[in-house]
């Protein structure tokens, strides 16, 4: 390990790159007054986020799993739920917000690039308004299936839909908390550094995890 | 330090105030011993409810203590069988191995000043700690505990207070307390696996680490996959218990002579799949972190190079990869699909290969060694012991047709107290006593701890080793009464000595308590290295000061288990020293 590495873990570096937060809940830079530096480097907590991203995919691979194997169960008892009708609508419209909120994500941190603080900012609520469009979106959803009589206990099919979505609202919701920290940090350093980084691999990966749940879910009509 | 002789930074201070230094500490250290003593308290409660079910089993009629109405009842029995198991399953046999010796000893081991999330770390064991108070306040709560065992099996326990007493408030509180446990074993593991992957030492390459990283490392990788399949059927289990969905309850089913309408035909097995793919590798998070200390102390009191290094790591990460695909062998009676069972039986069988190959490989450290027959290397033999003899019975068990036979017996209860509770407490105890003096300072007392191990070790095979012809004659596990039939009372003997031998461990154990006590209070000073050990946390003062290495930031220049070196200046080299001051071993020596 070179010696700027040994002097990053040391905090030296640690007031380059400016302190650390967010995400995990902070470096116990101070915490407890243990200690006067943060040791943590900084693409530790990059690793940390890939290692709770895949934790979180096995969550939702072991509800998709469930569902796939209740499904067949033997008692046959599985009614499909129909994606189609307003319930469809609302679901495509859902899908297009929250790949625009990747979007717009993408184009905050190309503006940070060009050293538009500004710009990042405008962006960044813009991606966390739309992440709450989607939330919004998704009680309507659940809204046109209580108007078709589809309740939580009423079928598998819809125990599941409510079950899946609803887990990744609470998901998503953590996402817009993460973005808004994000947001009201000092403007000075708030384009900058792994908060964003982090926050912004969590985001895109709701949004890839929903993609999957979106495209299991209204397949779950046809088979 | 020599590498570094001039601190890095200034070393930091210990934070001043009880509650900060003690309570609320982001200290890995401090952490890991929260954690141990938490499963202090909890192995406690464990044994007792134990002793209460052997007692019984061999006095059903007898008044007893804790019992409430003095004679207890079979639902009393199920309820404390429960508790039992799944207190020493998550808060013993997963929280001291990897939450207690992971924390304290994985960042220093590798080099680090912490982990990498300390304040995450925290929250780990503070959310371990509200689980406990949740599951003890199961006992307390209308109906008392749960009574459908550690694996909560549906419909018993998805229906509420009708199936049973304990399944009403106290199931309740069983699923809150496990699915706290859940996140904070999530947390944790994602601290362990960042801190191994970022914040090594220079020169720690992965090939340099300690067994028990490597152990730790693979753990937790196994409850990061494991814990998130358990919290989503845990999920489904409180749906199915409070908002009437049919995820695992069937149709038409009548309990107590009451049907239970609205249900549209759910599938019991859908738990099975979902508990047994985080119940079996949970097995493995119970079991590895002592394979990693039994290889660690094994070489360092044989003062051999552990025999196989890049094997015994390997196996870790094979072991770590077969415990996903064989959770099936939970299930041969379940009324799966006899074809997947067959598959479920060939993987598990499998899975015999790497856990010869480590069996082998300690033997091998240990042949031809200078072996020092010191306590912790006592109950590192006696954790192989353990493992080969509760191994072997699983190659029975893992046969189907066999299977049949024993599932339902006390043999089942046998195999799985041997191989995973005894092993993992052997790791447990054999990781206390060498690390005693590095967490507190202080020695403990070795003929003491000598005793200890030779009555434990004696008193596990008399309770459990009996126990395998109590299943192969038919002794039915679970229940709570043998009076009713004939072939059970005559087993009722066997019953009797099994009891007096585990009144007689447990009493055993009360060494271990005053030892650890009274070291603790009086042991004599404790050296940085008292055991002559290679790796890191030898080369700090013991205990260790708050970032571990008192601002140097130690380089790493060999493999962790050189031991007796040819022409080396000691009969180890430890890690930290640079070449020139082992003399004789040029980096990158023999072992690696």
């Amino acid at each position: 390990m070179s010696d700027t590495a040994i002097a990053e873990r040391a905090g030296i570096g640690a007031s380059v790159t400016g302190r650390n937060g967010g995400g995990f809940g902070g470096n116990g830079n101070g915490s407890g007054g243990n200690s006067g530096a943060s040791h943590t480097p900084q693409r530790a907590y990059v690793t940390g986020m890939v290692i709770a991203l895949s934790g979180i995919a096995m969550f939702f691979m072991a509800l998709i799993s469930a569902a796939v194997v209740r499904r067949g169960s033997p008692s046959g008892d599985w009614r499909p739920l129909i994606v189609s009708g307003w319930l469809a609508r609302i679901l495509w419209l859902n899908t297009l917000v929250l790949l625009g909120s990747s979007a717009t994500m993408l184009h905050a941190r190309s503006r940070a690039r060009a050293g538009d603080e500004t710009g990042f900012r405008q962006w960044w609520i813009v991606t966390s308004a739309l992440g709450v469009c989607f939330l919004a979106g998704q009680l309507l959803a659940w809204r046109q299936l209580v108007a078709a009589g589809l309740y939580l206990a009423t079928n598998p099919s819809s125990s599941f839909f409510y079950l899946i979505t609803a887990a990744h609202g609470v998901h998503l919701a953590g996402g817009i908390i993460a973005l808004l920290v994000v947001a009201f940090r000092p403007a000075r350093r708030m384009a900058r550094g792994t908060p964003v980084e982090i926050a912004s691999m969590y985001w895109h990966a709701m949004d890839a995890i929903w993609m999957f749940l979106f495209f299991f879910l209204i397949s779950g009509g046809r088979s | 330090m020599s590498s570094s002789p001039q601190p890095v930074h200034a070393p930091p201070r210990a934070p001043i105030g009880f509650f900060r230094r003690y309570i609320f500490s982001t200290d890995h250290k401090v952490i890991g011993l929260q954690y141990y003593f938490l499963s202090l308290v909890a192995v406690t409660v464990g044994v007792v409810l134990s002793l209460l079910m052997r007692f019984h089993l061999v006095w059903p009629r007898a008044h007893m203590p804790f019992v409430s109405g003095g004679v207890m009842r079979p639902e009393q029995y199920l309820a404390l069988m429960t508790m039992h198991g799944t207190i020493m399953v998550f808060f013993v046999l997963t929280t001291a191995p990897l939450g207690a010796f992971g924390n304290y000893f994985l960042p220093i081991q590798i080099g680090a000043p912490d982990m990498a999330f300390p304040r995450l770390n925290m929250m780990s064991f503070w959310l371990t700690l509200v689980a406990f108070g949740c599951m003890l306040s199961a006992f307390v709560v209308r109906g008392g505990a749960p009574i459908s065992g550690w694996t909560a099996y549906p419909p018993l326990s998805g229906l509420g207070s009708i199936t049973g007493p304990g399944e009403g408030m106290g199931q309740t509180m069983w699923i809150v307390s496990i699915g706290i446990f859940c996140f904070a074993s999530l947390l944790a593991s994602i601290n362990f696996i960042s801190t191994t992957i970022e914040m090594r030492a220079p020169g720690m390459h992965l090939m340099r680490m300690p067994l028990t990283v490597w152990a730790w490392f693979v753990t937790a990788v196994m409850s990061l996959l494991a814990f998130g399949a358990l919290l989503a059927a845990l999920i489904m289990l409180v749906l199915d218990r409070s908002a009437g969905t049919s995820f695992f309850i069937p149709y038409g089913l009548v309990v107590n002579g009451e049907l239970q309408v609205g249900r549209s035909g759910g599938w019991p097995l859908l738990w099975e799949h979902l508990f047994w793919f985080f119940g079996h590798p949970e097995v493995y998070i119970a079991i590895l972190p002592g394979m990693g200390i039994t290889s660690h102390i094994i070489s360092n009191f044989s003062r051999k190079p552990v025999f196989g290094y890049r094997a015994m790591a390997g196996t870790l990460c094979a072991i770590g990869f077969l415990g996903f695909l064989l959770w099936g062998h939970h299930m041969f009676v379940s009324g799966m699909n006899p074809y997947s069972s067959l598959a479920f039986s060939a993987l598990t069988l499998s899975i015999g290969v790497p856990s010869a190959v480590k069996t082998f490989n300690w033997l091998g450290t240990m042949w031809g060694g200078k072996i020092h027959f010191d306590t912790p290397m006592l109950f590192s033999i006696g954790f192989i012991s353990f493992f080969v003899t509760g191994g072997l019975s699983g190659i029975f068990l893992a046969q189907p047709a066999l299977d049949n036979m024993l599932h339902a017996t006390y043999y089942v209860v046998a195999h799985f107290h041997l191989v995973m509770a005894v092993a993992a407490i052997f790791g447990i105890f054999s990781a206390t006593y060498y690390w005693f003096p590095k967490m507190f300072g202080k020695m403990m007392n070795d003929t003491l701890g000598k005793l200890h191990f030779w009555l434990t070790f004696v008193g596990a095979y008399c309770i459990f080793m009996p126990m395998h012809f109590v299943g192969l004659y038919g002794g039915i596990r679970r229940y709570s009464d043998f009076t009713g039939a004939d072939y059970l009372v005559a087993l009722r003997p066997l019953h009797m000595f099994m009891t007096i031998a585990a009144f007689a461990t447990a009493a055993a154990q009360l060494i271990f308590f005053y030892n650890f006590f009274k070291s603790l209070a009086s042991g004599a000073k404790a050296p940085e290295n008292p055991w002559r050990g290679t790796t890191l946390e030898w080369a700090t003062a013991s205990p260790p000061p708050i970032d571990n290495f008192a601002g140097h930031f130690p380089h790493v220049f060999r493999g962790p288990y050189e031991y007796s070196v040819p022409g080396a200046r000691e009969d180890f080299s430890p890690q930290h020293l640079p070449p020139s001051e082992v003399a004789g071993t040029a980096e990158g020596a023999p072992n690696v």
